[in-house]
C-alpha cells in the first residue's frame, strides 16, 4: 500500500514538474530557433533582434518598463473592477425580466464584436485622453464574459431550489438576494478568469490612442514611443513586458478565483474548474 | 395528466401514493403545493383553498436540496428569514429543536452540504421542513436515492416524528414496502387517477420488527397485487 502511495505521489510531483518544464522548454526551443533564424539569414536588427537582445533591452529599460507596467496595471484593474460591477448589475437586470434580455441582448453581443480599436478615438474625444478613457476601453473590452457567465449563473437555478422558495412565498427581492446572487458566484469567477487578460489588452490600446497626448504613461505609451524611434528590440522587450503583466493579472485572478471557488463552490458541491 | 381525482386526507394520517415512475403521484403532490396550477378542480385544506393556506405546507423534496454554500444551520433557518421572524430567542429554539429530532449533532451544525451523506443532508432537509411547524407534509420520494438501511432508519424518524407531532403527511414512493410501513393509507395511482385505496391494518406505534413479520409481507402482496391490478 505505501508502495503504491509512493509511486502515486511520485506521478503527481512529475506531473506537476510537467505543468513548469514543458512550457519552459517551449520557450527555450521557440528562442533558440528564432536566434538561429536571425543568425541564419543574417536579418538586421531593425527588422528582427535577436532574442537575447531583446531581454537585454527588458533588462536595460526595466525602471521605466516597470512604472509603465505598474500606469497599465492600475488602469487594467480599473477597467477589470468596473466590467465587473457593470456587467453583474447588467446581469442581475437581464435575469429579472425576459423582455430586457430580449430587447438588450443584442447590444450587448455589439459590445463584444465592435472593434474596439474603430470606437477608441471616439471615447478619447468623449472622455478626455487619459485614465478615464483608457478604463472606459478595457471595461468595453473585458465586460462581455462577465455579463454572460453571471447572467447564466442566475438564471440556471435548480428547480428545487426555486420551489422551495416558492413554497415560503419567498418574494422576488429574497429569490434574488438569498438564491440567484449566490448561485452566480461561480459565474462572476468564471468571467473574471476570462476577462482579466481582456482587460490588459484594453488597457493597452486604449493608451496606444491616449499616447499622443503626452498625458498618459503607461505600456502603451512606451510602444508608440520606441516605434517611432525604430528601437525595434526595445519595442519587443516592451511587448514582451505587457504579456507578461497579463499572464501575472491571469495568475493572480486564477489564484484568487480557485481560492473563492474553493470556499464557496468546492464546498458547496460544484466543480471548480 | 391528472384527471377525475378525488383524495381526502384526515388530519394527523400518513397517505402514500404509490405508484410507477410517470402515474402523477409527484404532479398531485404538486398540485396539492400549488407548485403546479390544476386546470380543474381545487385543493383545500380545512375547508381553505391552499393558495391561501401554503404557510401551513412544508415540501420535502427528492434530493435534499439544500443550498450549497450555506451551513447545515443557515440552510435549515432559511424558512425564518424568508418569513422574517425577528425573534432570535425563538429561532435559536426552533433550530435547535428540530436538529435535535432529526439526529443531529451539535458539531454537525456548521457543517456545509458537500461535507454530509446523503442521509445526514435529508435529515437536514427534513428539519428544513419541520421548523416552521407546518400542519402537513408533503413528501416526493425523499429517500428514494438512499439505500435500504438508510431508507428504513429515516422511515422509522418519520414515524416518531409524526407520533410527536401529529402531523398530516402525504408521501410520494415507488417503494411498496415503505408505503405498507409509513401509511395508514394508501393510494395505489395509475394514469394519473387513483385506481384503489387501500387502508393498512397495522397499528402504531410500528417498530421495524414489522418488516419482517409474516402479516406484513401477506400484505405487501396484497398492495402489490393491487398495483399490478391497477396497470392492466
Amino acid at each position: 500500500m505505501a508502495e503504491i502511495d509512493s509511486h502515486r505521489n511520485a506521478s503527481v510531483r512529475g506531473a506537476r514538474l510537467a505543468v513548469i518544464a514543458a512550457p519552459i522548454l517551449v520557450f527555450i526551443i521557440f528562442a533558440l530557433s528564432w536566434h538561429a533564424l536571425v543568425v541564419l539569414f543574417k536579418i538586421p536588427a531593425v527588422i528582427l533582434p535577436k532574442p537575447l537582445d531583446v531581454l537585454t533591452s527588458m533588462w536595460t529599460q526595466r525602471w521605466e518598463l516597470l512604472r509603465a507596467s505598474w500606469v497599465t496595471l492600475q488602469a487594467a484593474l480599473l477597467g477589470l473592477a468596473a466590467s465587473a460591477l457593470i456587467g453583474s448589475v447588467i446581469a442581475v437586470l437581464f435575469s429579472q425580466s425576459r423582455w430586457i434580455r430580449t430587447a438588450f441582448y443584442p447590444y450587448v453581443i455589439f459590445l463584444q464584436t465592435v472593434p474596439i480599436v474603430a470606437i477608441a478615438p471616439l471615447l478619447m474625444i468623449w472622455s478626455g485622453p487619459g485614465l478615464r478613457a483608457v478604463v472606459l476601453v478595457s471595461c468595453i473590452i473585458s465586460i462581455f464574459p462577465i455579463i454572460s457567465n453571471v447572467t447564466s449563473g442566475l438564471l440556471s437555478i435548480d428547480q428545487n431550489h426555486l420551489d422551495l422558495f416558492r413554497m415560503q412565498e419567498a418574494s422576488r427581492w429574497q429569490t434574488l438576494v438569498k438564491l440567484r446572487i449566490p448561485s452566480a458566484i461561480p459565474g462572476l469567477v468564471l468571467g473574471l478568469r476570462v476577462s482579466c487578460g481582456l482587460a490588459v489588452i484594453g488597457a493597452i490600446v486604449g493608451e496606444l490612442f491616449v499616447a499622443s497626448s503626452g498625458a498618459y504613461d503607461g505600456l502603451g505609451m512606451v510602444m508608440m514611443a520606441k516605434q517611432a524611434n525604430l528601437k525595434i528590440a526595445d519595442l519587443m522587450g516592451t511587448i514582451l513586458a505587457s504579456t507578461c503583466l497579463g499572464i501575472l493579472l491571469f495568475v493572480a485572478v486564477q489564484f484568487l478565483g480557485s481560492v473563492v471557488l474553493r470556499r464557496w463552490t468546492k464546498d458547496a458541491g460544484f466543480e471548480s474548474t | 395528466m391528472l384527471d377525475g381525482l378525488n383524495l381526502e386526507v384526515p388530519q394527523g394520517q400518513i397517505i402514500s401514493l404509490l405508484g410507477p415512475s410517470g402515474c402523477g403521484k409527484s404532479t398531485l403532490l404538486r398540485v396539492v403545493a400549488g407548485l403546479t396550477p390544476a386546470k380543474h378542480g381545487t385543493v383545500s385544506i380545512h375547508g381553505e383553498d391552499v393558495s391561501q393556506a401554503r404557510s401551513r405546507l412544508a415540501f420535502v423534496f427528492q434530493e435534499a436540496a439544500l443550498l450549497p454554500w450555506r451551513t447545515v444551520w443557515q440552510n435549515v433557518r432559511l424558512p425564518f428569514e424568508i418569513r422574517n421572524q425577528k425573534s432570535r430567542k425563538t429561532i435559536e429554539s426552533a433550530l435547535k429543536h428540530c436538529l435535535e429530532i432529526v439526529g443531529f449533532q451539535p458539531n454537525d451544525w456548521h457543517k456545509k452540504p458537500s461535507q454530509l451523506s446523503g442521509g445526514m443532508k435529508m435529515r437536514a432537509s427534513i428539519a428544513r421542513a419541520l421548523i416552521t411547524d407546518p400542519e402537513i407534509l408533503l413528501l416526493d420520494e425523499p429517500f428514494a436515492a438512499l439505500d435500504d438501511m438508510l431508507r428504513s432508519r429515516l422511515n422509522d424518524l418519520l414515524l416518531r416524528i409524526v407520533a410527536e407531532s401529529q402531523r398530516t403527511m402525504l408521501f410520494v414512493t415507488h417503494n411498496i414496502g415503505e408505503a405498507v410501513y409509513l401509511s395508514q393509507s394508501i393510494a395505489i395511482m395509475s394514469r394519473g387517477r387513483i385506481a384503489e385505496l387501500v387502508e393498512v391494518p397495522f397499528t402504531y406505534p410500528r417498530s421495524s420488527e414489522l418488516r419482517s413479520a409474516p402479516e406484513f409481507a401477506a400484505f405487501y402482496g396484497r398492495v402489490s397485487e393491487a398495483l399490478y391490478r391497477s396497470e392492466r
